[in-house]
């Protein structure tokens, strides 16, 4: 069992806990991921390790409710327990040094990011940051992004905080500026990364991608995760999460994640009414 | 003859070979419960009144483990069910599980002298009857451990390998640790074979066993993730380790259509419903996609079980497509026999060419070609080829591929000058000692796909050979340091 040390609501619907895994947190590198259980009949999920302490033994994950399982783990206390909690997983990402490189980060995708950025800025690099969101309330860790950043821009779909537009319009202004960048690290929504994906590559910039494929074991041993990059079936949990983003067949993985919307939608029907009282919309 | 059974030879053969008791095909093809209850008293007692007593018992020689399979008859005959299933036990330690999914046609039963002219004896089914006598009355005692000795042991997963591995070094006083990457324990035995053919039971019972004997079980442990091979011999302090990882990563075809949404690995599909139960959704969380027309590519019991239970969640059709015949199936044929009565449509000398599907990715049909047999290769066998101009579509909207597994390659990427075979298997010499000193391997991982009773063999050579190493060795580590500390305790299951 882990035991959740911490909580933290970071926006209404994302919530930020710390949870005791000592083995975990000494071995986790950014970019690598978790698979959780929250109780002994749930599903097991894929969450990215934003940060770990190793002295406390713990690892922090940050959880948008979304459906039936990230809603109920969002309705988890400090000193409720998890059932399993497996890692770290996944191939850490590279981190490049002494370079410039551009840290996009889409909704809670700014949370896988934000390891990466730590370890982008800890390795010398010169970092432009652009996070981006539906709206204000899901813009996430704005403080800690721009503390690792050396330029740090926010945009918001309806403009509801600082530029109204997408990240992608950030990231053209930029490159257009004659902004020299050597490599982007993109994290968020399939589309956001597509959309990131050809700007890049049109400007010839290396890019790397998350992929966020439907998981079950994540060792390697099922292949439902599995994508298509440059023509090759890849399993993301051990040939990934991370990949070159202008290899990525995008329109297919977003096809094979809708493969259960209607359970989905189902389990959090079902969910929902039966705690009406207790979740956040 | 002995005089426990007066009946001469020629009346044995006469008697018929006694069958198990049944769910009728169609009741079972729509649950999950087990297919056969096996043989009740009186069956097992005529079946046992079959065998010839050979003076020179040829059914061990086929048996991987050697059991010692007449005296166990013999001890039917006395109506002695826990001295019988005692015997078992000195040479296997799974019955109840062997007696269920041990292909015995192509091992015991296939050498069986009786087995020449007339139907063999059903020696897994009175392997099955003396080991859920046991269970049933609740007849196992722990086995007494008079001795301790120094050295921990670490065991790479929970499959039969491995639990047998740790088993027999418990037994010999080690102290065994087992890692364990998925939730549960049990391997191939928990996420793979469906319940209708191994109840879950009989696997908590005998992991619970194995606790029994002083085993520590860690789940949620990815060896080579978690920790290394190299940090176990290090700050955790272990002497010797047995990877029993198995071969768990999936096979694709590499036909067009493959990334299709309803399109499964059976590893994927059997997982999904054995592991996360997820024919109980939305009870349990966890979403399958069963299809309504299913298509299994393979002709090994992976197919055979992902089959079946596509049909039990509800396919109102549901093929096996296989490119060669029948004979040359590697299932058990009980499990082709149940297959078909249960209205398995077989689809043989048929290979799947291309996968099709609609605009949103779904999979609307499969393209296949018929195949004949063609010139022998190199082993000698004939292969199919394909029939020009035969090709045809099957109208589906799920396929599930069986078309075998290879080793997980984390342990062999994170462990170096660990000897890696042809198809990624871990080599090792016929005592399972693998190119690095202290490191064992067995099972799938070093056999690419076997069999339990094949992975069981290699776990308790195995620890034979770690207690011989061990035994040799002059260990340097403080053995009365705990193994663990309050920090992981957590992971203990
Ligand atoms: C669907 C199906 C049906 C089958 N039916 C039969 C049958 O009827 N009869 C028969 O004899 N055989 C059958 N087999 C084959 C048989 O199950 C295997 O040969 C056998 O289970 C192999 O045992 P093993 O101990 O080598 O590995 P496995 O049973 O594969 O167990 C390996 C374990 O190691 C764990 N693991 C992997 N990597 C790591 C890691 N890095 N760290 C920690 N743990 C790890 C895995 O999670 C798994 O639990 C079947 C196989 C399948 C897939
Ligand atoms: S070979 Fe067959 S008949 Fe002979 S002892 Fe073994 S089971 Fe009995
Ligand atoms: S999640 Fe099963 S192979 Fe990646």
């Amino acid at each position: 069992m882990f035991p959740i040390l911490g909580k933290e609501q970071l926006s209404p619907t994302i919530t930020k806990f710390v949870v005791h895994a000592p083995y975990i947190a000494r071995k986790r590198q950014a970019g690598n991921f978790v698979i959780v259980r929250v109780i002994e009949t749930g599903e097991r999920i894929p969450l990215t390790i934003a940060e770990g302490d190793s002295d406390e033994g713990s690892i922090t994950l940050i959880v948008q409710a979304v459906g039936k399982t990230t809603k109920l783990l969002c309705s988890k206390e400090i000193g409720d327990q998890l059932v399993d909690v497996v890692g770290p997983l996944g191939n850490p990402t590279e981190i490049a040094k002494d370079s410039v490189v551009a840290c996009i980060g889409g909704g809670v995708g700014t949370a896988e990011l934000y390891p990466i950025t730590k370890a982008l800025h800890e390795h010398n690099n010169k970092i432009y940051t652009i996070i981006g969101a539906r709206n204000k309330d899901l813009i996430i860790l704005e403080s800690e992004m721009a503390e690792c950043s050396d330029h740090l821009f926010v945009t918001t779909d309806d403009g509801s905080y600082k530029r109204k537009g997408l990240v992608t319009h950030q990231l053209k202004d930029l490159l257009d500026a004659q902004v020299e960048i050597d490599a982007v690290y993109a994290i968020g929504p399939l589309p956001m990364m597509k959309a990131v994906s050809q700007l890049t590559e049109h400007y010839g910039i290396k890019t790397y991608v998350s992929l966020n494929a439907v998981m079950v074991d994540g060792t390697g041993m099922c292949g439902g995760c599995r994508v298509s990059v440059d023509g090759q079936m890849k399993f993301a949990c051990v040939d990934g999460p991370e990949f070159d983003g202008h290899e990525v067949d995008f329109d297919e993985l977003m096809k094979r994640n809708r493969t259960y919307v209607d359970f989905e939608q189902e389990a959090d029907r079902t969910y929902c009414e039966a705690h009406k009282s207790r979740v956040v919309a | 003859m002995s005089v426990l059974n007066p009946l001469k030879p020629s009346e044995r053969m006469k008697i018929p070979r006694q069958e198990s008791i049944e769910q009728s095909a169609n009741d079972r093809s729509r649950n999950f419960l087990e297919v056969s209850f096996g043989l009740n008293e009186e069956r097992a007692r005529v079946e046992a009144t079959r065998c010839l007593e050979c003076k020179n018992p040829i059914c061990t020689e086929g048996c991987p483990v050697e059991i010692d399979i007449r005296s166990f008859i013999q001890a039917i005959l006395q109506k002695d069910y826990l001295g019988a299933v005692k015997k078992i036990r000195e040479a296997n330690s799974l019955p109840a599980i062997c007696g269920r999914v041990c292909p015995q046609e192509e091992q015991c039963e296939a050498v069986c002298t009786l087995g020449k002219k007339n139907p063999a004896v059903a020696i897994g089914k009175l392997e099955r009857f003396v080991a859920d006598y046991e269970m049933e009355n609740n007849l196992f005692s722990v086995p007494e451990i008079s001795i301790r000795r120094e050295g921990k042991v670490a065991i790479v997963g929970s499959g039969p390998s491995g639990l047998t591995c740790a088993a027999e070094l418990a037994k010999l006083g080690y102290k065994v640790t087992i890692f364990e990457a998925l939730h549960a324990v049990g391997g191939v035995l928990r996420y793979g074979i469906p319940e209708f053919r191994l109840p879950r039971k009989i696997l908590d019972l005998e992991t619970e066993r194995i606790k029994a004997l002083g085993v520590e079980i860690i789940t949620n442990f990815v060896v080579g993730r978690t920790a290394t091979i190299d940090e176990f011999f290090g700050e955790w302090g272990f002497s010797a380790v047995f990877l029993g990882t198995g071969a768990g990563s999936p096979h694709f075809m590499g036909i067009p259509g493959e990334s299709a949404s309803g399109v499964y690995s059976a590893n994927e599909f059997l997982t999904r419903v054995n592991l996360m139960k997820a024919y109980q959704f939305p009870d349990y969380d966890t979403p399958i996609r069963a299809g309504k027309r299913v298509a299994v590519i393979g002709g090994g019991n992976t197919a055979m079980d992902a089959v079946r239970t596509a049909k039990r969640l509800g396919a109102e059709k549901a093929h096996l497509v296989y490119r060669r015949s029948k004979k040359e199936m590697p299932a058990r044929v009980e499990e082709v026999h149940h297959a078909e009565q249960e209205g398995i449509e077989f689809l043989l000398m048929t290979n799947p060419v291309r996968i099709l599907t609609d605009g949103q990715n779904w999979v609307v049909g499969m393209e296949c070609q018929r195949m004949e047999l063609g010139e022998p290769d190199d082993s000698g066998r004939r292969k199919p080829v394909p029939i020009p101009g035969s090709n045809f579509v099957i109208d589906i909207d799920t396929v599930i591929e069986a078309v075998g597994q290879a080793p997980n390659p984390i342990i062999q990427a994170t462990t170096p000058g660990l000897k890696i075979g042809k198809k990624g298997v871990v080599v090792t010499d016929e005592s399972q000692r693998t190119s690095r000193d202290g490191i064992f391997a067995g099972g799938d991982l070093s056999r690419g796909g076997a069999t339990v009773i094949l992975a069981m063999r290699d776990g308790k050579l195995a620890a034979a050979a770690i207690h011989e190493y061990l035994s040799r060795k002059q260990t340097n580590h403080e053995d009365d340091s705990p193994l663990y500390t309050n920090s992981y305790c957590q992971y203990i299951s």
